[in-house]
C-alpha cells in the first residue's frame, strides 16, 4: 500500500503572546527570536496515524510526505522521514506563494495524483499557524476520495478505512472503501520522537522537489492568483483587561474579598 | 446590495441550536431586503421549521427523513447544493457539521469557505469576515474573490432576534437521501453529566498546575459551592492530555469554546490556544502562584497563590455568600 502524509512547516504555536509580532505593511507574521519553525502538530499526527498502520501490515507499506512551503520546509519533511516515512517530496514555486486553502489543496491533490497509486491521505485536522482545518477535506474533492475528519483511531485492512471521529458530545465509527482522506486529531496521541540514529538517517536522505511545471499545474490557478479568499489585514486583538489583584493577608481574606466583587458586580 | 442567504441549520430533539438562531438573526441584518432560508434535515425537521420562522428566516426548506437525522457528510453536501440557485451568501456554525459541510460545498461550487468567523459583515455590500488564528494570538480579516461566500460561524458570535411568535413563512422540500460513500458504523455519546460547558453561565477549570487528578476535586467543589444547576467543570488541554480530566470539558481551540458570564482559571498558564475557548466570557477571574502567568493579561480579578490553600477558602466563601 501507499500512503501520504500532508506535512506543513509553521512559526512554532508554543511562542509566546508576548514574542507574538506581525508586519501590519505586509500582514505577515514577524518570526519570534528564539523560536525556530516547526511541524505543525497534528501533521506529526498524522504521520504517526500512518506509520502504526504500516507497522500493523508488517512493514508492507509506503509511506510518502508531501509538504507545499519554501525550501526550509525540507526540515519538517525530514522529521517525518527521521519517523519512519520512506520518501519526501516538497513542493516549492515561488508560483505556490500566498495561496490559500484551495490553491494548497489543489498542489497537494496534483502531487497526489503524480504518485499514482497513493491509498490513503493523512492530513491534520488543522495547521496549527492559520487553524482552518479544509486542506483535507479539500484534497479529498479534487481527487474525488471520500474524506472522513477529526480521527482518534484510524484502520485500513481490506481495501476500506475505518476511522473513529471526534464529535462534539462523544464519537462516532464510519468506514469508507479506499482510496480515502483522513485527518486526524490531536485525541490520537502523541507521535513518537525520532531516534538520533534515524536523524541522522533522514538527514541524508534526498528531498525531491517539485514545481508547478512537474505537477502540470498553470501558475494562474495556484498561488495569489489561484487563491479564492483575500486576506484583507492580520492584527494582534487589543486586550482592554486590566487585572485587579485581590490582596488580603490569609487565603480566607483574599476569597471573602474576591466573592465581595463578585457581588458588587452582580455575578453572585 | 441584496443577498439571498441560506443558513444550514441544526436541530436536536426537536429544539433548533441557539446558534442557528443567531445566524438567522444576523443574515436578517445581511441580507439588506434578500431572502432569509434555512435548511433543516433529519427527524421532526418540519416541526422546527416554526422556530426558524420565529428567528426571521422567510423560507423552510425540510426533510424529516430519519436518515438524515446523523450528518452523513456526501448526504447532506448533496440535499444542500440542491436548493444554492441564487443563493450569494451560505452560513453555517462551526460545528461537527460546518467543519465537514463548508469545505466540501465550497469546493463543489469553486468558491471558498471561512472557517470558524467571529464576524461576518457588509462592507459596503461587499461581504468581509474576521477569524482567530495563530492560537488566538491574531485576527485575519478576509474578503472572497468568488461566490457565493461561505462561512462557519462561532456560537454566540451573533445575537439573535427577539422570537416573533407565530411568524410564519414558505417551507419548500429538501431532496430524498442520496448514496453516500460513508457508512456510520456506530455511536458512542459520551454521558453528560449535568450541565453542558457550552451553556453553564459559571465554567471551572483547572490546569496542569493542580499536579494530578485529585486537584480537580477542588476544582469540582467550587463548581459545586456556586451551584451544580449554574456551574460546570473545564479543563486545559494538558490536564486533560495526562488524563486527569475528560477531552470532553477540554476549553480552548481543539476544545469547546465557553462563553459563561463568569470563567474561573486555576492553575491554568493561559496560554493562547487556552484562551481562544474562553477570551469571549463575560467575566474572567484567574487562580495562579505566578504573578507573570499570561492569564491574568485577561482576567478582570486575579488571586496570586497556590490553589490548595486558595480553593478551600473561596469554597466557604462562596458557600457563605448563598
Ligand atoms: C495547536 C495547539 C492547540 C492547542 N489547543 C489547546 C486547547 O484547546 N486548550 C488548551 O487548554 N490548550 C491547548 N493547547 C496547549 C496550550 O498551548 C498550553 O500548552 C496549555 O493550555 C497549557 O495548559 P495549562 O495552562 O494547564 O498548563 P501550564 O502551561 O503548565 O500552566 C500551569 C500553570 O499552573 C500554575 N501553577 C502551578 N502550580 C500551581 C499551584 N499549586 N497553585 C496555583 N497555580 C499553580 C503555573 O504557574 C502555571 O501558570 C494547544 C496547543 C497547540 C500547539
Ligand atoms: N502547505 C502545506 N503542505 C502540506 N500539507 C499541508 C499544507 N497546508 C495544509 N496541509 C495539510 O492540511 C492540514 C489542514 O490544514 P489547514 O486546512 O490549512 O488547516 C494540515 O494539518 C496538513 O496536513
Amino acid at each position: 500500500m501507499h500512503f501520504v502524509v500532508c506535512a506543513k512547516q509553521i512559526p512554532d504555536p508554543e511562542t509566546p503572546p508576548s514574542a507574538f509580532k506581525i508586519d501590519e505593511a505586509t500582514n505577515t507574521v514577524v518570526p519570534a527570536q528564539g523560536f525556530q519553525p516547526v511541524l505543525s502538530q497534528y501533521d506529526g499526527i498524522a504521520a504517526e496515524a500512518a506509520l502504526q498502520i504500516k507497522e500493523a501490515q508488517g512493514d508492507d507499506a509506503k509511506i510518502t510526505v508531501l509538504s507545499v512551503g519554501a525550501e526550509s520546509a525540507q526540515a519538517a519533511i525530514k522529521q517525518v522521514l527521521a519517523m519512519g516515512a520512506d520518501e519526501g517530496v516538497l513542493l516549492q514555486d515561488d508560483a505556490f506563494e500566498d495561496g490559500d486553502s484551495h490553491t494548497t489543496a489543489k498542489v497537494l491533490a496534483a502531487a497526489i495524483s503524480n504518485l499514482g497509486d497513493v491509498d490513503a491521505v493523512f492530513c491534520g485536522r488543522q495547521a496549527a499557524d492559520w487553524d482552518v482545518g479544509q486542506v483535507g477535506l479539500l484534497v479529498a474533492e479534487a481527487l474525488g476520495w471520500p474524506v472522513a475528519i477529526l480521527a482518534k483511531d484510524v484502520e485500513i485492512s481490506d481495501g476500506s478505512m475505518k476511522t473513529t471521529r471526534v464529535l462534539a458530545d462523544g464519537f462516532e465509527t464510519v468506514s469508507q472503501g479506499l482510496p480515502a482522506v483522513v485527518t486526524v486529531s490531536n485525541e490520537f496521541g502523541e507521535p513518537r520522537y525520532p531516534k538520533l540514529q534515524q536523524i541522522m538517517q533522514a538527514a541524508k536522505k534526498t528531498v525531491t522537489t517539485m514545481t508547478h511545471e512537474d505537477l502540470g499545474l498553470d501558475p494562474s490557478e495556484v498561488g495569489s492568483s489561484g487563491a479564492r479568499l483575500k486576506l484583507e489585514k492580520l492584527y494582534i486583538p487589543q486586550s482592554d483587561s486590566q487585572v485587579e489583584i485581590i490582596e488580603g493577608e490569609t487565603p480566607e481574606e483574599q476569597a471573602t474579598n474576591l466573592v465581595a466583587k463578585l457581588v458588587a458586580d452582580k455575578v453572585l | 446590495m441584496t443577498k439571498n442567504i441560506l443558513v444550514v441549520g441544526e436541530h436536536a430533539d426537536s429544539e433548533m441550536t441557539a446558534t442557528t438562531a443567531e445566524l438567522i438573526g444576523q443574515s436578517t441584518r445581511l441580507a439588506e431586503g434578500g431572502a432569509v432560508s434555512v435548511a433543516l434535515l433529519g427527524c421532526c425537521a418540519t416541526d422546527v421549521a416554526p422556530q426558524a420562522f420565529e428567528a426571521g428566516a422567510g423560507k423552510v426548506f425540510v426533510n424529516d427523513d430519519d436518515g438524515y437525522t446523523e450528518y452523513n457528510s456526501d448526504q447532506w453536501v448533496t440535499a444542500i447544493e440542491s436548493i444554492l440557485e441564487g443563493i450569494d451568501v451560505i452560513l453555517i456554525a462551526q460545528s461537527t457539521v460546518g467543519r465537514d459541510l463548508a469545505p466540501r460545498l465550497a469546493a463543489r461550487q469553486g468558491t471558498a469557505a471561512a472557517m470558524d468567523c467571529v464576524d461576518v459583515r457588509s462592507d459596503s455590500g461587499e461581504i468581509r469576515v474576521t477569524r482567530p488564528c495563530y492560537g488566538g494570538n491574531a485576527l485575519a480579516d478576509y474578503s472572497f474573490a468568488t461566490s457565493p461566500v461561505i462561512a462557519t460561524v462561532r456560537a454566540k458570535a451573533f445575537e439573535a432576534l427577539a422570537p416573533q411568535s407565530g411568524a410564519s413563512g414558505e417551507t419548500a422540500d429538501l431532496p430524498a437521501l442520496s448514496d453516500s460513500r460513508t457508512t456510520i458504523e456506530g455511536r458512542e455519546v459520551a454521558e453528560a453529566e449535568g450541565l453542558a460547558i457550552t451553556d453553564a453561565p459559571i465554567v471551572v477549570s483547572g490546569g496542569r498546575g493542580l499536579g494530578g487528578p485529585e486537584g480537580f476535586g477542588d476544582v469540582e467543589n467550587l463548581a459545586a459551592a456556586f451551584g451544580s444547576n449554574r456551574a460546570a467543570v473545564g479543563a486545559s488541554r494538558a490536564a486533560c492530555d495526562l488524563g486527569w480530566y475528560p477531552v470532553s470539558q477540554q476549553v480552548g481551540l481543539t476544545g469547546k469554546v465557553v462563553t459563561p458570564d463568569l470563567y474561573v482559571a486555576i492553575a491554568i498558564s493561559g496560554a493562547s490556544q487556552h484562551m481562544a475557548g474562553c477570551s469571549g466570557s463575560k467575566m474572567i477571574i484567574a487562580i495562579n502562584r505566578d504573578p507573570e502567568a499570561n492569564i491574568f493579561q485577561n482576567a478582570k480579578y486575579g488571586i496570586v497563590g497556590d490553589y490548595k490553600a486558595v480553593l478551600p477558602a473561596l469554597i466557604e466563601a462562596v458557600k457563605a455568600q448563598s
